[in-house]
């Protein structure tokens, strides 16, 4: 994952300010808005009201404005979501994205990945190195027990799903009694030394039981280039690189849906969780004499699911036929172990080799999985369409009408030939729904 | 009490968009220019525009921007279309250039769905805003497959697809969006505007390019390029039949029609492009049209049944 | 029929198709002298390797074997379904005979596909698209040819199907609903529409009623005797091969093992397999 950083003393001088309140540009004529011979009057007006208006329901109730610094500090798994799907590591955007739009979260990331759109790209940082990972969570569901243990972490995995009333009027003196009970609890001199943990796939890996697999365009040199999917117009097939910046940025729920799809039997993908961990990376950055800087710390999840691969080339196999181990990698930013499971099982499923799953199609997945591409297109559905509508109707108008006067005519001609020399459909084709018509859009 | 925040006072390039991708997307397009109807992949970044609300004719827009420039937008035809309305502002907001309705003065226009009815002339810009850029892809879904096709020239199964609408409906059904063979060489989606539009594309006086921003697509049209409808010796490419229609407000036919209803239900016809329909109105002149033989039949008509038999 | 050496129609040499990662030993240990046409070193598939043959105008060639021959590879790669791993084919109607087809763009082979050959596929599905009607799987080889006159289309269309005696009533319906039978029936006219100098046949009547077999083996006898179209017919059955073929190829694990007038083959076997295929004819 790429941060956009901004560097100050580089950044040329801006024309534009944003901000400012608007004015609308002038014209030589004003536009017609009264005399109704569009479908909707007065766009610019109609627009700024509905902008009013909007801004009205957000502060209607008049309760005390949130604060960007709450909802980072208390709605910090929405926010997690939003930067992942905005591929923006900037928690204070994100809540600030996060309270623009009343919380809609696909909306929230929309306006996260416009905005990263619009920053230079200054510095590619250096590999993240999720083995030093501070981590604050990390579990193994293939074994009992792992080298370092299995740390559980913060997670609601185990709360019991029962709405807390208790919430509904917290206070801010119990949310201080809870921290200082809870802070006693914790003995500096019990505390171990922070120590980072080896990862279970190296002990697989050690055993030789651990094999890379990938179709032909993967081990080409197309296929092994890393790009950068923010830059370059991806092709398909896409390398594994592209395909995994475009999982990281994706919807969590569209790649939970296909990654369930995958479990569930559409497509070969059942895996066990070899590694899950939620931690602390480092972030560093060549500087230009090419020494590695320290920029900052970012929270990731990273998933190393487990699955069967077959064996492949027989100069591979030691004895027989050996059924090998495969990852499936995830990594997104914040704690989204969802998305990063998913995303895993989406990463293996897409190196099966054949699209008879929707899991193992990489156009399937991922021209599908873009929340921001997807809503965008959904909603597009509410711009006005009368030409277009116009046209088709044009055409449908004409067919009935022909059919009419056909059927009128002559009940049943199904070899009578039309003036321009090519003999139509039979009666009640028309009836037929079209298996192959054109779209239109 | 509250704390400030300095760095959310953000203020962007000239036209949004970094001069780097700019550069892109000019190189792309002059790339298009240079293989008419050749779909260009660019990298196309977010805009604060969502996706499918014409993203794609943002980027071209915005990268081929001057300050001198007189921009004008359409969508469905209108100069008044909310969207319209929202981009236009946002152009304006970005840029500050000067922003007109009238087709004849904008050195830059950009659509959604529509040609102008006014001839537009060298030195003119039309950017289509253009949801699917590839008009294969009814026939075959995957872009591996159709990037193929076109690289081969294999378009059998498109005009299979055409052969089959005439046999199901006894005639091409295509409505907005018609495949056009553009060179002679790539079949292109002209984006969703009407057929009565598509000839305009043929031989034209000023540059098409079209922007694909959430499929990432750039293509153009070059100036006097061949722009042939797909159509079969014997089933043609018709446009839309407003035969003997007028328009309630301007009196006059020969233009593309949109359909008004009242509360009654009924509906009456009115010249869909805005700013045709004000000159006619409000300045009393026809505006140079097209020539193309499709219109020219409409007006032969409209003109023999206008003049009194002796 | 005049079996002139040098008025062939189509000539292949040393064609091969391996799939896998073969080395330079994989087409040496495999063959009908291995029983097996996988290459024990490498696991690679020696599909077909080093097949000679020539067919002249107007001439049927036979090619037979069980399932796993190599006979399809044969007829997919001269169609170019498949790519050949390495062998040459020339063809007399395209660039004088002096171009090898196998190594044209894709573009060319599909000129080549559609103005100079024609298959039918043991699988309708794989010859026809059962999203369009019968009449828009006709109209495609047509319209790659040139042809963009809906009404010629269809009076061509329905003069094929009529020839391949299915109902002309149905050219506006898809072949999905259609017997197996008619499905094939449609196929050889999709296949036949550009009046090809070339014909491959794959396993055409296998999977049909015996009695729609002999039905449609029929009509293709009468359709070569009147188009004079040369075929290559691919086939296990040698009843088939009896029937249509003046010339046949026997095929085992990739390899030729035997060849010669059809009549002598099945007369007069010469290689022990070929016998073995014979006598279980009897």
């Amino acid at each position: 994952m790429l941060i956009g950083q901004r560097n100050t003393t580089n950044y040329k001088p801006l024309t534009t300010n944003y901000t400012t309140p608007y004015k609308p540009p002038t014209t030589n004529r004003k536009p017609k808005t009264t005399m109704g011979y569009v479908a909707v009057k007065g766009g610019t007006e109609a627009i700024a009201n509905s902008i009013d208006l909007v801004e009205f329901y957000r502060i209607k109730d008049e309760t005390p404005p949130i604060h960007i610094k709450q909802l980072q500090a208390q709605f910090r798994l929405a926010i997690d979501k939003i930067m992942g799907e905005g591929s923006f590591y900037a928690p204070e955007y994100g809540a600030l994205a996060l309270k623009q739009v009343e919380g809609d979260v696909f909306e929230a990331a929309f306006i996260m990945r416009a905005f990263r759109a619009t920053l230079p790209r200054m510095y590619y940082s250096a590999v993240i190195d999720t083995r030093n990972m501070f981590v604050q969570r990390r579990i193994s569901s293939s074994f009992r027990d792992i080298p370092g243990g299995q740390v559980l972490g913060p997670t609601y995995d185990y709360t019991q799903r029962i709405i807390d009333t208790r919430l509904a009027d917290e206070s801010y003196e119990q949310v201080q009694a809870f921290l200082e009970q809870f802070k006693a609890r914790i003995s500096e001199t019990d505390r171990k030394a922070v120590t980072t943990f080896g990862k279970v796939i190296d002990m697989l890996r050690a055993q030789g039981l651990l094999k890379g697999v990938g179709n032909r365009d993967d081990e080409s040199e197309e296929g092994r280039r890393l790009v950068d999917i923010t830059r370059e117009a991806i092709k398909f097939p896409a390398p594994r690189s592209a395909r995994l910046q475009m999982l990281a940025r994706a919807e969590t729920g569209g790649i939970m849906a296909l990654g369930y799809s995958s479990m569930r039997g559409y497509g070969g993908v059942h895996p066990t969780v070899g590694e899950l961990r939620v931690g602390l990376v480092e972030v560093n950055v060549a500087d230009p004499s090419g020494r590695s800087r320290y920029i900052g710390r970012i929270r990731v999840t990273e998933a190393e699911m487990i699955t069967k691969a077959k064996t492949g080339k027989k100069s591979e196999r030691s004895a027989g036929s050996v059924p090998y181990y495969a990852i499936g990698y995830g990594l997104c930013f914040g704690q989204n172990e969802t998305k990063a499971i998913c995303m895993g099982i989406l990463d293996r499923a897409m190196r099966n080799g054949t699209k008879d799953a929707p899991a193992n199609d990489q156009e399937f997945v991922l021209y599908h999985t873009d929340g921001i591409e997807a809503m965008g297109f959904t909603n597009h559905l509410k711009l006005p369409h009368y030409v277009t509508f116009q046209s088709g109707l044009n055409n449908v108008r004409r067919a009935v009408a022909k059919s009419k006067k056909k059927t009128e005519a002559k009940p049943t001609s199904p070899t009578s030939t039309p003036a321009n020399g090519a003999s139509g459909p039979s009666a009640g084709d028309a009836e037929r729904m079209p298996t192959e018509v054109l779209t239109e859009l | 009490m509250i704390p400030t925040f300095k760095k959310f006072d953000t203020q962007f390039n000239f036209a949004f968009i970094d001069e780097n991708t700019k550069r892109e997307i000019r190189r792309k397009l002059l790339k298009a220019i240079c293989i008419p109807g050749y779909q260009v992949p660019y990298s196309s970044p977010e805009m604060p525009i969502a996706r499918g609300w014409g993203t794609g004719g943002l980027h071209v827009t915005l990268s081929v921007i001057g300050k001198d420039d007189r921009f004008k937008i359409i969508d469905q035809g209108s100069d008044a279309s909310v969207n319209a309305c929202n981009l236009r502002d946002f152009v304006h907001r970005v840029t500050h250039c000067r922003v007109t309705f009238d087709t004849h003065e904008a050195t830059l226009i950009q659509t959604r769905h529509r040609i102008p009815e006014e001839q537009l002339n060298d030195g003119q810009i039309l950017v289509f805003q253009v949801p699917q850029p590839e008009p294969l892809r009814a026939v075959e879904r995957y872009e591996t497959k159709t990037r193929e096709m076109h690289g081969e020239a294999d378009y059998a199964r498109m005009w299979v697809s055409l052969y089959e609408a005439f046999v199901r409906y006894g005639d091409i059904m295509q409505g907005a969006g018609y495949p056009v063979m553009v060179n002679g060489r790539h079949i292109m989606s002209p984006s969703p505007i009407p057929r009565w539009d598509v000839p305009n594309l043929n031989q034209s006086d000023c540059l098409y390019l079209f922007g694909a921003g959430r499929e990432k697509r750039l293509y153009a049209v070059p100036p006097h390029t061949d722009v042939v409808p797909l159509e079969f010796e014997d089933v043609k490419f018709r446009i839309e039949q407003f035969s003997g229609i007028r328009c309630s407000m301007s009196g006059t036919g020969g233009a593309f029609m949109d359909e008004l209803y009242n509360d009654l239900g009924d509906f009456r016809h009115v010249i869909n492009d805005s700013d045709f329909l004000d000159k006619l109105v409000e300045r009393k002149t026809r505006p140079q049209q097209w020539s193309n033989k499709y219109l020219q039949e409409v007006l032969d008509e409209m003109n023999a049944n206008t003049d009194p038999q002796p | 029929m005049t079996n002139l050496s040098d008025n062939w129609l189509l000539k292949v040499e040393g064609l091969t198709k391996i799939y896998g990662e073969p080395n330079e030993n994989s087409v040496r240990l495999t063959g009908p002298l291995f029983g097996s046409n996988i290459c024990p070193e490498t696991d690679s598939i020696v599909a077909c390797a080093d097949i000679n043959l020539e067919l002249f105008p107007g001439e049927v060639l036979g090619v037979v074997g069980e399932s796993g021959s190599g006979k399809s590879t044969v007829v997919r790669l001269l169609y170019f379904d498949l790519e050949s791993t390495a062998g040459v084919a020339y063809f007399n109607q395209y660039g004088n005979g002096a171009i090898n087809i196998l190594n044209e763009s894709s573009q060319k082979k599909r000129f080549i596909r559609n103005h100079l050959m024609g298959m039918v596929y043991q699988n309708p599905k794989d010859g026809l698209n059962f999203r369009f009607s019968s009449g828009g799987n006709i109209a495609e080889k047509l319209l790659m040819a040139g042809n963009f006159n809906v009404g010629r289309i269809r009076e061509r269309a329905t003069e094929l199907l009529e020839q391949t005696e299915v109902p002309v009533r149905r050219l506006d319906d898809s072949p999905a609903s259609f017997s197996g039978g008619m499905q094939q029936r449609v196929q050889i006219s999709k296949a036949i529409a550009n009046n090809p100098p070339l014909l491959f046949l794959d396993e055409v009547t296998t999977g049909l009623d015996v009695s729609v077999q002999a039905k449609v083996l029929d009509m293709i006898r009468t359709l070569q005797q009147e188009l004079g179209i040369a075929m290559i017919v691919v086939s296990h059955d040698l009843s088939v091969i009896r029937m249509l073929t003046d010339r046949t190829i026997v095929m085992k694990n990739g390899r030729i093992v035997e060849q010669g007038l059809t009549d002598q083959i099945l007369q007069d076997p010469q290689h022990p397999y070929t016998q073995l295929l014979v006598s279980s004819l009897l």
